[in-house]
């Protein structure tokens, strides 16, 4: 396969395996390429790319901003903080002004679920979808997964817990599709108030004991308490979450094996996380971000190649 | 499809032996050349003159590389069926080195125009040159040239130059296709 089955990237449940090793293997040459002393290939300099962020974010912005350049794409920014949205400009209207530009990629991130797709049948552009409310995020999940093969060798048969906030994340949901797929054997753990109601009708497996599931697993992927989606009080108390569910290098030394520690970030540290793990050779969170930037120039590199002069 | 057997094992030996004598010539021990076979097909032309400068002249120690230039082409978009990217294998930089591009045939020029670009990302190079085993003249959209070739062919732009290695294709040969 030399291209992708889908003409947007929108969500993982729409891509097939052959995708996704599709991706991988572009992702392997351009992982080469952001390692020479110049980082940058000339490839889409007639392709422009609008990064339409309808919520805040620090690393997907920087990440994608960074594999465009490095594409050699134009590029041109919003924030919906600074914004007409904030003057009652519904988003089809945004985004076609913006596509009035001449723009051929649209990377979004927005707060509703389903935006991305509801865009793609609005206009027309190509659209990546860099999260949407508490839906997917499938570049996330990409990396997540293609670090996960770098590490290990392969994804297939390898057993992955998601710990944390599964109800209110995205990457969870992107991650469990990502991992299906590729053949990975995956288990949530968490407080049973943060961990969907029919969550196993997705194929995976519930604990809520840490020890158990980090005895289990030989990838641990821990995600962060999004208190900004929470409208309810879901645990106690921030202390009583962190003795239950947060990872420390006592416990995981007491586990007898030596597993991989991820994080999508931002870290909590000392809640979910405590810095002697977040930091020590068990964890793959600054490789998770090296990747990143390979992953997301091979979605853009893949989707612009449809773009017919 | 009108298969012609344009050179055999025994032509591609000669040559091969008189495109390393030429590149002694040259760059004498290869201390600051670089020899970088491009992507997919050079790479085997540029492993086979680095056997036969190794065993046969006692040159050891060439520093090698493979470069792909998929991304970039110039053609990206334009056609129908997407190129799928090689390997690129270069783990040092060019900076004022003596640059060999190998490549198995020279036709448009525009793969190696891409690779003029894309060793860039390398260093700046003292010079680069360009080695291929056939020039098929007369069909070129840019104006470059090799410096060292194997065989000059005329071919008109419906053949096809196919060539065959050993290691890939099991038989040293070049083939002109043509539909008739």
């Amino acid at each position: 396969m030399k291209q992708l089955s889908v003409a947007h990237v929108l969500g993982i449940k729409y891509l097939k395996k052959e995708d996704i090793d599709l991706i991988f293997k572009t992702a392997n040459h351009f992982k080469e390429v952001i390692n020479r002393p110049i980082k940058k290939v000339p490839s889409l300099r007639d392709i422009t790319i609008a990064n339409l962020f309808f919520e805040n974010s620090t690393r997907t912005k920087l990440s994608f901003e960074l594999a465009e350049k490095r594409l050699s794409a134009d590029i041109i920014n919003f924030s919906a903080s600074q914004s007409s949205v904030k003057k009652g400009e519904t988003l089809i209207d945004t985004v076609n002004n913006i596509l009035s530009m001449k723009v051929d990629i649209v990377v979004m991130r927005h707060p509703s679920v389903g935006a991305g797709v509801f865009l793609s049948k609005h206009v027309d552009a190509k659209i990546i979808n860099a999260g949407d409310g508490a839906h997917e995020h499938p570049t996330q999940a990409l990396l997540d997964s293609y670090s996960i093969k770098e590490k290990l060798g392969v994804v297939k048969g390898k057993k992955v817990v998601i710990i944390g906030d599964i109800l209110h994340s995205r990457v969870a949901l992107s991650n469990i599709f990502a991992l299906k797929l590729q053949g990975a054997i995956v288990k949530v753990c968490g407080p049973t108030t943060l961990i969907p109601k029919y969550i196993s009708s997705l194929g995976v497996t519930i604990e809520t004991n840490l020890k158990k599931a980090l005895e289990w697993c030989d990838v641990a992927n821990v995600l962060r308490v999004q208190h900004e989606r929470m409208d309810i009080n879901y645990f106690p108390s921030i202390r009583e979450y962190t003795q239950l569910f947060g990872i420390n290098k006592q416990l995981l030394d007491s586990i007898g094996k030596d597993i991989v520690i991820m994080h999508p970030g931002p870290i909590n540290r000392g809640v979910e996380i405590t810095s002697d793990v977040a930091d020590s050779n068990q964890s793959i969170i600054l490789d998770q971000v090296e990747n990143g930037v390979a992953i997301r120039m091979a979605v853009i590199y893949l989707l612009a190649q449809q773009i017919k002069k | 499809m009108v298969k012609k057997t344009l050179l055999n094992a025994k032509d591609i030996h000669i040559i091969l032996h008189r495109l390393a004598c030429q590149l002694i010539e040259n760059h004498t021990d290869f201390s600051n050349t670089v020899l970088i076979g491009l992507q997919p097909r050079g790479v085997f032309l540029a492993n086979r003159l680095i056997q036969i400068l190794h065993k046969d002249y006692a040159i050891s120690n060439i520093k090698s590389g493979q470069l792909d230039i998929t991304f970039y082409r110039d053609d990206f978009r334009r056609r129908l069926e997407p190129l799928e990217a090689s390997n690129t294998d270069i783990d040092f930089i060019v900076e004022d080195k003596k640059v060999v591009f190998i490549d198995d045939v020279l036709f448009s020029g525009r793969s190696t125009r891409s690779a003029l670009t894309a060793i860039q990302s390398f260093g700046r190079p003292e010079s680069i040159e360009l080695l291929v085993l056939i020039d098929r003249r007369f069909s070129r959209h840019l104006p470059i040239q090799p410096d060292y070739k194997g065989r000059q062919v005329d071919v008109i732009n419906s053949e096809k130059v196919k060539v065959s290695w050993q290691e890939n294709d099991k038989k040293d040969a070049v083939y002109i296709l043509s539909d008739n």
